[in-house]
Formats: C-alpha cells, sequence, structure tokens
C-alpha cells in the first residue's frame, strides 16, 4: 500500500530563508591540530531534514555532524541533536567508537550548541537514531580510515596534529560495520556522563549561575487570550531591587532573589481583558462540530459501502482522546545574557536551532547574534519544541541590563506550555463470516494524523484527519497522535473480534499480512502466556498491537476489577522491534518509560480547562504514574540485526491504553472508550519525605 | 527583613542573610550553588527537592530557613565521601536507574535516608517510602533495583 505521508502537522519544522557564505578553512583551522571529518548530505536531504534554509549559519546546511580528533587522541564529535533524556548521547558516542575502534571514553559529544553544531532541525521523531547515527558512523568510518592502522592506543595523534588540520568531508553512503561486528554498537554502554547525574553535579538550563544575574518572573493573565487593560506598578517597584519589564501585554519583573521577584510580581496589580471561552466539559462536541469536513491527508481505496454490504458483522464506535500535559519534571527554564547586540541563552529544548530563530525574530536582530545552548535536559516527551522561556527570559535581561535566570513555576509549565492534542475518533467497520475486514472507516478530529493508517489488511477503507478549531494551545508529545489512533484502532479490533466471536490475537493475525507485526505480537503473546494461561475472577488479558516510525510493538495487559474501585494494571508485557538494537538495556530502558508514562495517559491523566482556565494545574490535581502504579513490567526485545536501526523513544507508548482498555472489558468490566479510561481524582498520598 | 541565619550543609557552617521565609531549596540553590537539589513542584508533591535533614528526607521547598537552622543538612552534594560514590549512587549508575536524571537526586536522597533506618527493605517498603518520589520518565522498576542492590551491597559490606 502506497500511503501519501502528511508531514505531521503538529511538529514544527520551518528552517530560515538563506544561506550564507561559511570560511571552511578558517572555521576548522581554529581547533587547532588533527583530523576534522564533516559528514556531507546532498542539499536534498538537507531540505528533508528541515535544513534546507539555513540563513547566516555558522555552517552550510549540507553539514549534518562533524568531528575532531585532536593531538592526544581526543575526539570531539559535533550535532545539533540534544539529549532530554532519551540517551541520544550515547548512543552518539557508542556509534564513533564503534566505527574508530577508540574507548567510548575518549569520545565527547557537543550536542545542541547553535555556535558550534550543525544547523538542526530538532531532536523529535525518533529521527536521531535513523539519520544522525548513520552520519556520525560515515564520518567516523572516514576518520578511522585517515589513522594508521593498529589499536587506538598505538596511534601517534601528536604527529598526525603536526601536519596541521586534515580536512576530509565524507558525502553519500559510507560502508559502516556490519552488523554482526559491533562490538560496542549493540552493547549495553552505560549512560555517558552518569556519574554527574548522580552527583547533583550536571548543570541543568535552571542550574546554570552567571556573575551578576538576577531573576525573573512573568506576569500571567488571568485567562488565556487575554490583552492587558491597565498595570499598575507602584508597589512593586518600591520592592528593594526590582525592575518592572514592560512592553505591550508582556510584564514581568527581576529581583536580585527568587523571593524578592515573587514578591514583585505579587504587587503588581493588572486588568486583563477577555472573551469569554469554553470547557472540556463541551470538548469533544466542539472539536467535531468545529471540524473541517474533508482534509487533504484523506486516504480512500475500494468503497466502504460495498465493504459494510459484504459484511456479516458491522460496528460503529467514538473514542475520545483528553487533552494531557508533558508535565517534564524540569519545568521551562532559561538564563540569557545580553552582550550590546548579541544574545547568549541557556534553556532547555528540543530545537536549539529553532529557539535562535524565535529569538532573532522576537528582538528583530540576525540569528547568527544568538547564542543557544542547551544543557543535557530534564526531559521533553515532545513538550520543548518552542522557545517561550528563553524569550521571556531574554526580554527581562534586556530590560534589567543585566544577566536573567528565570524557570517557570510548576503551575506555569502546566498553564503556558502546550499540550497533547485531544480528539474524537470515529469508526465505522465491518467482518465478513471468516473474521475478515470488509470494510475501515476512520475518522481523527483535530488529534493527529500520526499512526492514522491501519496495518491490517482491507481492502475497502476511508481514513479522514479533519482539522478542527482547537480551545488549547497544542503540540507535539512523544508518540503524537499514534496513541490516540492506536486506541481507537486496537480497541475496535476488540470489539470486532467480540463481535464475530474469534480470539482477539487470532482475530488480528487473520486480518495481517505484515511479517514484522505477526512477529511482535506473538512475542509479547507467548512471553505473557496468551492461550496457556487463564484468569482469575475478576481478572482479564488485553492485548493490542502497532507500528508507527519504522517500529514495532505488541502488548499484553493483566488487569483486576472489584466493584467500587479503580481497576489494577497487574502485568503489562511489552515486545518491542525496531531493527538492529544499540543499546539493549537503554532500550529496555525507554520502553520501560513509555509503558510507565503511558499508563498516566491510560489511566487518569486529563487537563480540565473552563473559561480560559486550566483547573488542575498541579501535581496535586493531576495526577501522573508513581510508584504504587507501576505493574509487574516485562519487556521483549525483538533484535533484527539485518535492518537499520529505528528510533525507540515514542513508539512503545501506543499500545498501553489499548491493551489494558482490552483487558478491562475481558475481564468483565464495561466497553470503555474514552482516555483516559479511569478518571479519578484522587492522588495516592505523598508519604516518604516531612514537610517542616 | 532579611535575618542572619546559621546553616550547616555537608558539614560545612554557612552564615546567611536571608529571609527567614525563604525555603531551603532556594537558599541551597541561589545563594550556596548547590544545584543539585532540583525544583519540581514547589507544593510537596514531586521530591525532586528531596534533602536529608538530620537523617530524615525532608522536601526542601517545603522547608522554611529558620525550621532548617541548627540542623544537620545533607544535600546530594554531600553524599559523596572523599571521591568515593555513596552505594546508592553506585548502584544507580550500575542499574542506568536514570533517562533525564533530573529526579534522581531527590530520589537518591529519599532511598538513601531509607536505608540509614530500614538495611533490608522489603520492596513494597521501598516503594512506600519512596511514593513522594515522582519520575516522569518511568523509571521506577530501576530505581527500587538500585536500592535493593545498595542494600545487598553494603550487607555483603558489613558482613
Ligand atoms: S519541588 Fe519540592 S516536592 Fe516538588
Ligand atoms: S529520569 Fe527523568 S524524571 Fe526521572
Amino acid at each position: 500500500m502506497n500511503f501519501r505521508i502528511e508531514p505531521e502537522r503538529y511538529e514544527l519544522r520551518e528552517g530560515p530563508a538563506y544561506d550564507f557564505s561559511f570560511d571552511r578553512r578558517g572555521f576548522f583551522k581554529a581547533l587547532g591540530g588533527g583530523i576534522v571529518v564533516v559528514s556531507l548530505i546532498t542539499r536534498a536531504e538537507a531540505q528533508e531534514s528541515g535544513g534546507g534554509r539555513a540563513r547566516g549559519r555558522s555552517m552550510p546546511q549540507e553539514i549534518a555532524a562533524w568531528l575532531h580528533i585532536d593531538q592526544n587522541g581526543a575526539v570531539t564529535v559535533y550535532t545539533g541533536k540534544v539529549e532530554v533524556g532519551q540517551n541520544a548521547r550515547t548512543n552518539i558516542t557508542q556509534a564513533a567508537a564503534e566505527e574508530l575502534g577508540a574507548p567510548v571514553s575518549a569520545i565527547e559529544v557537543v550536542m545542541g550548541d547553535t555556535d558550534r553544531v550543525p544547523y538542526d532541525m530538532g531532536t523529535f521523531g525518533s529521527m536521531t537514531t535513523p539519520q544522525m547515527v548513520p552520519q556520525i558512523r560515515k564520518a567516523s568510518a572516514a576518520a578511522r580510515a585517515m589513522l594508521p592502522p593498529g589499536a587506538w592506543s598505538s596511534i601517534d595523534f601528536a604527529s598526525i596534529a603536526k601536519q596541521g588540520t586534515l580536512l576530509q568531508a565524507v558525502t553519500g553512503d559510507a560502508k559502516p560495520k556490519a552488523t554482526s561486528s559491533w562490538t560496542v554498537m549493540g552493547t549495553s554502554v552505560p549512560k555517558v556522563h552518569g556519574r554527574d547525574f548522580v552527583t547533583g553535579k550536571h548543570r541543568y538550563a535552571a542550574d546554570v549561575k552567571l556573575p551578576g544575574m538576577l531573576y525573573g518572573r512573568v506576569l500571567r493573565p488571568a485567562r488565556f487570550d487575554a490583552t492587558l487593560g491597565s498595570l499598575d506598578k507602584t508597589a512593586a517597584e518600591k520592592v528593594p531591587g526590582a525592575t518592572i519589564v514592560q512592553d505591550g501585554d508582556f510584564a514581568g519583573v527581576v529581583a536580585p532573589t527568587p523571593h524578592a521577584a515573587a514578591a514583585a510580581l505579587n504587587a503588581l496589580k493588572a486588568q486583563w481583558k477577555s472573551q469569554p471561552q469554553t470547557s472540556s466539559k463541551t470538548l469533544f462536541a466542539d472539536l467535531e462540530r468545529n471540524s473541517a469536513p474533508e482534509s487533504r491527508s484523506t486516504h480512500e481505496s475500494g468503497s466502504i459501502d460495498q465493504g459494510l454490504s459484504a459484511a456479516s458483522h458491522k460496528l460503529e464506535a467514538d473514542y475520545t482522546v483528553a487533552y494531557i500535559a508533558h508535565a517534564p519534571l524540569e519545568p521551562r527554564a532559561a538564563v540569557a545574557q545580553w552582550d550590546a547586540d548579541k544574545l547568549t541563552v541557556w534553556t532547555g529544548t528540543q530545537r536549539p536551532f529553532g529557539v535562535q530563530s524565535e529569538l532573532a525574530q522576537a528582538f528583530h536582530i540576525p540569528e547568527q547574534n544568538v547564542h543557544v545552548m542547551m544543557p543535557d535536559t530534564g526531559s521533553g516527551y515532545g513538550g520543548k519544541h518552542t522557545g517561550e522561556a528563553a524569550i521571556e527570559a531574554a526580554r527581562l535581561a534586556k530590560g534589567a541590563g543585566k544577566p536573567v535566570k528565570l524557570v517557570w513555576t510548576r503551575e506555569e509549565e502546566f498553564t503556558w506550555a502546550y499540550f497533547r492534542p485531544a480528539g474524537v475518533i470515529k469508526v465505522r467497520s465491518g467482518v465478513d463470516a471468516e473474521g475478515r475486514l470488509t470494510a475501515w472507516e476512520f475518522h481523527n478530529y483535530n488529534s493527529g494524523t500520526s499512526g492514522i493508517h491501519t496495518l491490517y489488511d482491507v481492502a475497502n477503507q476511508k481514513i479522514v484527519f479533519h482539522a478542527s478549531k482547537y480551545p488549547l494551545r497544542q503540540g507535539s508529545y512523544r508518540g503524537l497522535a499514534a496513541t490516540a489512533n492506536h486506541f481507537a484502532r486496537e480497541v475496535h479490533m476488540d470489539e470486532l473480534a467480540a463481535a464475530a466471536g474469534i480470539e482477539p490475537l487470532e482475530f488480528r493475525l487473520r486480518n495481517l499480512k505484515d511479517d514484522r507485526f505477526k512477529a511482535v505480537l506473538h512475542a509479547a503473546a507467548d512471553r505473557f502466556g496468551w492461550g496457556r494461561r487463564k484468569p482469575a475472577a475478576g481478572t482479564g488479558f488485553g492485548i493490542a498491537g502497532g507500528f508507527e516510525k519504522g517500529s514495532y510493538v505488541a502488548a499484553c495487559a493483566e488487569v483486576q476489577i472489584s466493584p467500587g474501585q479503580a481497576p489494577r494494571v497487574v502485568r503489562v508485557v511489552e515486545s518491542f522491534e525496531c531493527g538492529a538494537v544499540i543499546n539493549p538495556d537503554q532500550l529496555r530502558n525507554q520502553v520501560e518509560g513509555s509503558i510507565i508514562q503511558g499508563l498516566g495517559g491510560a489511566l487518569f491523566e486529563a487537563i480540565d480547562f473552563e473559561d480560559g482556565k486550566i483547573l488542575n494545574p498541579r501535581f496535586s490535581r493531576y495526577r501522573v504514574p508513581r510508584f504504587q502504579d507501576v505493574p509487574q513490567l516485562d519487556v521483549v526485545l525483538v533484535d533484527r540485526k539485518d535492518l537499520p536501526s529505528a528510533g525507540a523513544g515514542e513508539t512503545p507508548i501506543v499500545t498501553v491504553a489499548p491493551a489494558i482498555a482490552n483487558a478491562i472489558f475481558a475481564a468483565g468490566g464495561q466497553r470503555l472508550r474514552a482516555m483516559p479510561l479511569v478518571r479519578s481524582r484522587i492522588n495516592p498520598t505523598t508519604s516518604g519525605g516531612t514537610a517542616r | 527583613m532579611a535575618r542572619n541565619l546559621e546553616l550547616l550543609v555537608n558539614g560545612v557552617q554557612h552564615s546567611i542573610s536571608a529571609e527567614p521565609a525563604r525555603t531551603l531549596l532556594t537558599v541551597l540553590r541561589d545563594e550556596l550553588d548547590l544545584t543539585g537539589t532540583k525544583y519540581g513542584c514547589g507544593e510537596g508533591q514531586c521530591g525532586a527537592c528531596t534533602v536529608m535533614i538530620d537523617g530524615i528526607a525532608t522536601r526542601s521547598c517545603q522547608t522554611g530557613l529558620s525550621a532548617a537552622a541548627g540542623h544537620k543538612i545533607t544535600t546530594i552534594e554531600g553524599l559523596e565521601q572523599q571521591g568515593s560514590l555513596d552505594p546508592l549512587q553506585q548502584a544507580f549508575l550500575d542499574v542506568d536507574a536514570m533517562q533525564c536524571a533530573y529526579c534522581a537526586p531527590g530520589m537518591i536522597m529519599s532511598g538513601a535516608a531509607l536505608l540509614a533506618k530500614n538495611h533490608n527493605p522489603t520492596e513494597a517498603e521501598i516503594i512506600q517510602a519512596m511514593q513522594g518520589n515522582m519520575c516522569r520518565c518511568g523509571t521506577y522498576p530501576r530505581i527500587v533495583a538500585a536500592v535493593r542492590l545498595a542494600a545487598a551491597k553494603s550487607r555483603r559490606s558489613v558482613a
């Protein structure tokens, strides 16, 4: 099947418009002697990856990554990708070490520093592994070929460096090592710089401290889409050391301590003007009512009407998915410093170059005047694509004439970031007497197109995404809409299996041709004991499978229900296949983490809003998974050494919710068609630490 | 009004001039530059700010300065002794009990406080003690494994 792939509408991927000259010799000479290898991609590839219009960058768009080996044999790899907990840094280190034949400790990776690394659109969409890792391997393999043969420790790097800067550019396909001869890739190298994290030495953006730095706070409107009517600064200005910064609807304060900044903020008296806004109570009806009838992304083959008339069982059902928050444990933070019209910013973002563009635009300065640095960050899950905190910190720093640190409060993070889009999904389907799909009609309102297509074999299908007028700021999220689309599809498949009287795994296999999909279903089912074990009374087993971003996943869940109590997820087995595995232990870690984060969206996470306000903008009102929520977990990695490696940070999340919903039904519970499945306001008591 | 206070942090006495209403968290981070202790929520819900006060795991975002003065405060920076890691720090590395690791300092402080009281906690006791620490990346099973590993190793070295 050949689907038109529509770029995910909630990914931000504009690059800037021009590409000016670059003094290649000069740039690399500054490094001192040694070997420099730049990995080039074609202009077309660069355009495809969003780098096609890299204006005034320190490096031209065709450079994907580069590395330098100095007189001591220290290797520095430069990439625009960033580390947000997905362990890209470790994987890239492994790739370089493997191809160079160097020890892991010889390699340092510079990531997401806009003055030093080549342009990169951003770290999202599980693209680091399939796109960046091959570039690093290519450059490293070429560098290895420039070195004398023999063990790394026997190489005389000093005499190589004496010859000056040996520069080479590699293009096209390199011939990296065969998977079968890997010694570093494919092994569980521990997290690079792990020691800095467990000792608290690593400085996240919020930990950066500059001489003379002040602390900022931003005045937030009482509601979304409000404009500032009036602002009385009198009392705030009396707070010792405080400066008030106002620019149109933006207002904020800076002060020598966070405490004084908070006092000044509280002393500001503002009047806001806003229009009445909708509420989460009417969200799903609103999304459907305010939607476009058809869209560019309609996919149609065969005839739904014919398919339905050939069916012996027909089904129609609606599914909903609530808005949820990323809630990264490190909220947005930035430190900004001006030097005349040059701006330096440290911030946690998945798109340092995107933030650089945003800053240049906001302050009407050229991009080359903006230097963005991204210290390894306290996660993002797709939630840190934008540069709000950076812009605000920079505006405050400009007003104060001093460097400023701005750390969003948890409430700000829950309110002024963006959310995973809510959605309504309507499915109409039919199966024949043999349990084969005859018709599949699938309409997604607002939540998005990722994972919208079915891998089940059905001739008559119509799949439509409907854009909608949406009430909250929405954007990327781990797995994007693939979670919503898999939830609707895999629950609906279960409903069809029940209608046709066919066992759910058998029903899926009967409608599948894709061998990789079948393999993960079998792998999860085998480990789980599907078909061999009988559920205890009040317990049910559910299964779900899926495909997204080059990888396949299946999950089996065991859930216990008892009257008057929230269902308890007892066990989850998930199988995952993303081609050749680069780091088994860290892959396992990612899959476990995805399952656990997925439990939140599946069971209890939902943003409540009303009239332009978020009603639950705190962890005490927005429940996320905790220790007690974790079921028995079993991850089965299907390692396909014969296939290229795909990313793994996202896809393992997509089957969690449908497997649980299907298990609840199997346990004798209701057929649940809304995520979250169990709306519980109860926040399990947070014991273990005292307050004084 | 700012007042002078004495704080004993990681064995070092500090004289601080600060408003007594300020939280221990911001003073550790912003005055003493001990940034291993993290802000995650400011309402006692996430545990990212956990330190030990007289050996007890405490949320520094909920602790006023005057309540902390005169007590023995230990932060993540104070766990390492002469370049060697606390067994729980080492166990976090051994089982890779982190992804973004933003929760790790608070987790380690909660876990170390538990291990100081209970040398051989069961899984249920670990979960109970650490329920107030949040890991948004979902590394909980590894954190439990790290606490158990540290406990097992310390038992072995004592034996
Ligand atoms: S910051 Fe103190 S508990 Fe979250
Ligand atoms: S590792 Fe990211 S919050 Fe725990």
